[in-house]
């Protein structure tokens, strides 16, 4: 069974929830609008009413219910660990299961099959190169994430015209005594930040491991459980376990929160976990000693400040110290704590895409935060909140740099420029 | 009781995006902490004062319900819509509209987070005290309508205490100011004081004028583990007795400390049977003769290990230890019935031992802790309503608990209120003179009963008085 349990199934979770209100404090959304039914415990009760028949699956239900991030903030602070996120994403998969896929996921459905109207949208969205929608493969969740609405006036990276799979080989072999890692790059760090790519599976390479980026893996789904298409999901859990089977490998490594937040709560769900362990690279790298290699290097007389924003899908693993050491430890690199690091984005998958100016509110909360720092780089872990930082300053007019924390370290691994 | 006219001119009144009777709506509008469901007719999120009070106008001509609701976290029903009606949201109102510190006052909107106006104060170098354990969620509208406590309340008191002056919509619809800006006020009747606390009975609260104090420099945190809880009742009464007040003073019982052991590793000793966590505030320089002295003072108690902290760190996991008490009170019983009795200080060994009593005679589970500084111990008794009998097992347990509580001079509610939850039993503490004095100040302002209508006074209860119309 690779597709996620249905909404009956989670009913012993959502009696948990005694409604105290704790995830007001938490929920992105609701910090925004102030409305009960956007908060986790206005959507169990809602959820827990579809189950009793109390309410049907209307437009104002598929409103609410939309209005979630599935960033986990509100599961991490809830005192009985209500997971709320899997029961909007349960809730959503009914939704589409009876009145079939959302306008925008039908949209991009439409998009990946037929040419002329695929020419069409790519006009609509002239910050787009060209290539995007080519070098995207039809089952990547990017597609979802970017589409045309959701690119409006936003800025964007120049989509590179070699994606990863065309920078470095499936298999790089290291030390003979060193046991291989898997890479699971992501949409993101394939096609839209190739470079970064390239830096997560060069790095292990560089210490001693042999690298195996398997060119059949996919999307994570993520962009798929939050518009609530389970049988993609599926097919696309599916697909990445036949793509690292067969090889022993001591470890998966991922560089994108969102992707190693998808595919740890997949695997815990349905069973069925890629062959190995998936570790997030700034864990990995804190493991391999590379905080004390970095620290070790002669500091640079000129440094850049930097600043580190907290992924939610790392934040709720607990990942938040791991980066941290890692930008202290760059001798090129001044960091700074900013308030509100922890914060989401408002990105969220296809939230973006269904709720721009509700994701951009959320997002400019950060702001306050950013402004205040005095740091010229915003370091984060994860394309989708790297996207949409550098679209929140950008807007603002705050001249910061939003980057992998992976490319800072590759940077000082190369040694002094000038 | 609702029809389209009056939906319109609600909508009028706020906007159509303001006012839903859609059900999702409803629905997300029919909760709140205690776990009951009602739902109302409709759901208003009001901007401003004059909006509240077209409303309540036109409500109270209708004889519409109106129920204020602010966070909604209440634990006795204050915010449930028990008779329908109108729930007016009021988290669109969420101003600070002033914080001054030549007169050391802030003016806030009802909808303003508690968290929210300490982190703004404190980075003045002010302090707002009352800290309910939901302050990161909670409103002050609602803090003030419940008058809600918590752990610093032993030195610095309770919400009452801060709120110098209100401007309230009546349940007529009538705009009024109570008290003021300055420390001293004595014009006219003090109404400030009636409406706090009064569980949106009386009015909507929609500005509020508090008193701040200066940020204490530092802080100190003490655990005191005892082999019985005597000791540590006994501890709490000499502190105070030696003529030191700690900022708060909170204790866990054994059968807390073993909830907690069982939910996660507890670094104590095997026979602690109660635990004291004692912080004290002021000078850094004073801190340190003021935790020695109380060292000093329950040493002799029966103390098996004193922990003090020396850092922000050492703090903090101290008081993670009381924190895990509510979420692993779930291993003792899917069914909780909190319970905020309070007792005078000095009665607190005597509550601790009746309790221990009551849940050894009906055989159900009673985890206590709290405040024991200010004497509000919380109650939690943890059964399984799905076994037989247990519902008026539990009916008779709170009922010897409440009755045992007045025995002793307390108070059946501390910080969380009557509400619905506990109208059955007010008659308990109060006779029936005092509740027609209450009764006759509700009629007095709200002549068509429409403001949170069934609350606190039970409407056929045992304390209606013979002369009750």
């Amino acid at each position: 069974m690779t597709e996620p349990k249905p909404l009956e199934q989670y009913q012993n979770e959502m009696a948990q929830c005694v409604r105290c209100g704790a995830c007001q404090a938490h929920c992105p959304v609701y910090l925004e609008t102030g409305r009960e039914g956007s908060v986790a415990r206005g959507k169990i009760v809602l959820a827990a009413a579809v189950l009793a028949g109390e309410v049907g699956l209307d437009e104002r239900l598929r409103e609410e219910i939309g209005l979630c991030l599935l960033c986990g903030s509100c599961v991490v602070k809830c005192p009985n660990r209500v997971p709320t996120d899997a029961i909007v994403a349960a809730l959503r998969r009914r939704i589409a299961g009876e009145q079939g896929l959302s306008p925008l996921a039908k949209g991009v459905a439409a998009l990946t099959g037929s040419k002329p109207l695929l020419r069409t949208l790519l006009k609509g969205a002239d910050l787009l190169a060209p290539l995007l929608f080519k070098t995207i493969p039809a089952t990547s969740g990017l597609r979802l994430r970017l589409a045309p609405e959701a690119l409006k006036g936003r800025s964007l990276p120049p989509i590179p015209e070699r994606n990863l799979f065309a920078r470095v080989p499936e298999f790089l072999a290291g030390d003979p005594d060193k046991p291989t890692v898997g890479v699971f790059a992501g949409c993101g760090l394939t096609y839209l930040y190739p470079q970064v790519g390239e830096i997560l599976v060069r790095l292990p390479h560089r210490l001693g491991y042999s690298v195996f980026l398997p060119r059949t893996q996919g999307c994570c789904g993520m962009p798929a459980l939050a518009s609530g298409n389970g049988p993609l999901i599926g097919t696309l859990v599916q697909a990445n376990v036949e793509a690292f089977a067969g090889r022993t490998l001591d470890c998966i490594l991922t560089a994108c929160a969102s992707c190693h937040g998808m595919l740890a709560g997949s695997a815990a769900e349905t069973g069925n976990a890629l062959g190995a362990e998936l570790v997030d690279i700034h864990l990995f790298l804190h493991q391999q000693g590379l905080v004390e290699q970095l620290a070790s290097l002669p500091k640079r007389r000129k440094r850049i400040r930097v600043t580190y924003h907290d992924p939610c899908h790392l934040r709720s693993a607990g990942i938040t110290r791991q980066p941290r050491d890692l930008l202290r430890a760059l001798p090129q690199v001044d960091f700074v704590e900013m308030a509100d690091a922890g914060l989401c984005c408002g990105l969220g998958g296809t939230f973006t895409a269904a709720h721009p100016d509700l994701s951009r509110a959320i997002g400019d909360r950060k702001l306050a935060g950013l402004g205040a720092s005095g740091a010229t780089v915003i370091a984060s872990s994860c394309p989708g909140c790297i996207l949409q930082l550098q679209d929140i300053v950008d807007r603002a007019g705050l001249p910061m740099k939003a980057v992998h924390t992976l490319e800072l370290i590759d940077q000082a691994l190369a040694g002094p420029t000038s | 009781m609702l029809n389209d006219r009056i939906l319109q001119e609600l909508a009028a009144i706020v906007g159509p995006a303001n006012v839903s009777a859609r059900t999702v709506d409803r629905i997300t509008h029919s909760f709140d902490a205690t776990q009951q469901q009602y739902l109302p007719d409709v759901v208003v999120h009001p901007g401003s004062a004059e909006e509240i009070g077209r409303i309540v106008r036109l409500a109270n001509e209708e004889r519409i319900p109106v129920l204020p609701r602010g966070a909604g976290s209440g634990f006795t029903g204050g915010s449930l819509p028990i008779r329908g009606g109108i729930v007016l949201v009021l988290t669109r109102m969420t101003r600070i509209l002033e914080i001054d510190t030549d007169n050391l006052i802030a003016v806030v909107e009802p909808g303003v987070v508690t968290g929210r106006l300490q982190q703004e104060v404190e980075r003045l170098g002010l302090f707002y005290p009352p800290d309910p354990a939901s302050k990161d969620f909670s409103t002050l509208g609602g803090n003030i309508a419940e008058c809600a406590g918590g752990p610093r309340c032993v030195k610095y008191g309770v919400t009452r205490d801060y709120v110098l002056g209100l401007e309230v919509v009546t349940p007529t619809g009538t705009l009024i100011h109570t008290g003021g800006r300055t420390m001293k006020n004595v014009v006219g009747y003090d109404l400030t004081r009636l409406f706090v606390g009064s569980e949106g009975t009386l009015g909507i609260v929609t500005r509020i004028i508090l008193r701040l104090l200066p940020k204490p420099e530092a802080r100190k945190t003490m655990l005191v583990a005892f082999a019985a809880i005597d000791g540590a009742a006994r501890a709490v009464s000499a502190i105070i007795r030696g003529k030191i007040i700690p900022t708060t003073l909170e204790f866990m019982d054994a059968s807390a400390i073993d909830c907690v052991r069982r939910a996660t590793s507890l670094d104590l000793p095997a026979n602690c049977r109660a635990v004291l966590i004692v912080e004290v505030d002021g000078d850094r320089a004073l801190l340190d003769d003021q935790a020695e002295k109380i060292l000093a003072i329950v040493r002799p108690l029966g103390v098996l290990e004193t922990r003090v902290a020396e850092t922000a760190e050492e703090s903090e996991a101290i008081w993670k230890v009381r924190r895990s008490i509510s979420p692993s009170l779930r291993t003792m019983g899917p069914h909780k019935f909190n319970e905020d009795i309070v007792v005078p200080r000095s009665r607190v060994p005597a509550m601790i031992r009746a309790l221990e009593g009551i849940a050894d005679r009906y055989g159900v589970p009673i985890v206590n802790f709290g405040h024991a500084g200010d004497g509000n111990i919380h109650v939690n008794v943890m059964v399984d309503l799905g076994e037989p009998g247990m519902e008026a097992t539990v009916r008779q347990v709170l009922d010897e608990i409440f009755r045992t509580t007045v025995e002793l001079d307390g108070a059946i509610s501390g910080e969380h209120g009557i509400g619905t939850a506990k109208a059955a039993y007010i008659g308990m503490e109060l006779d029936p003179p005092t509740l027609a004095a209450m009764r006759a100040i509700k009629q007095a302002l709200d002549p068509n009963n429409i403001m949170n209508p069934g609350k606190i006074f039970p409407d056929n209860g045992p304390e209606r008085c013979p002369s009750d119309p």
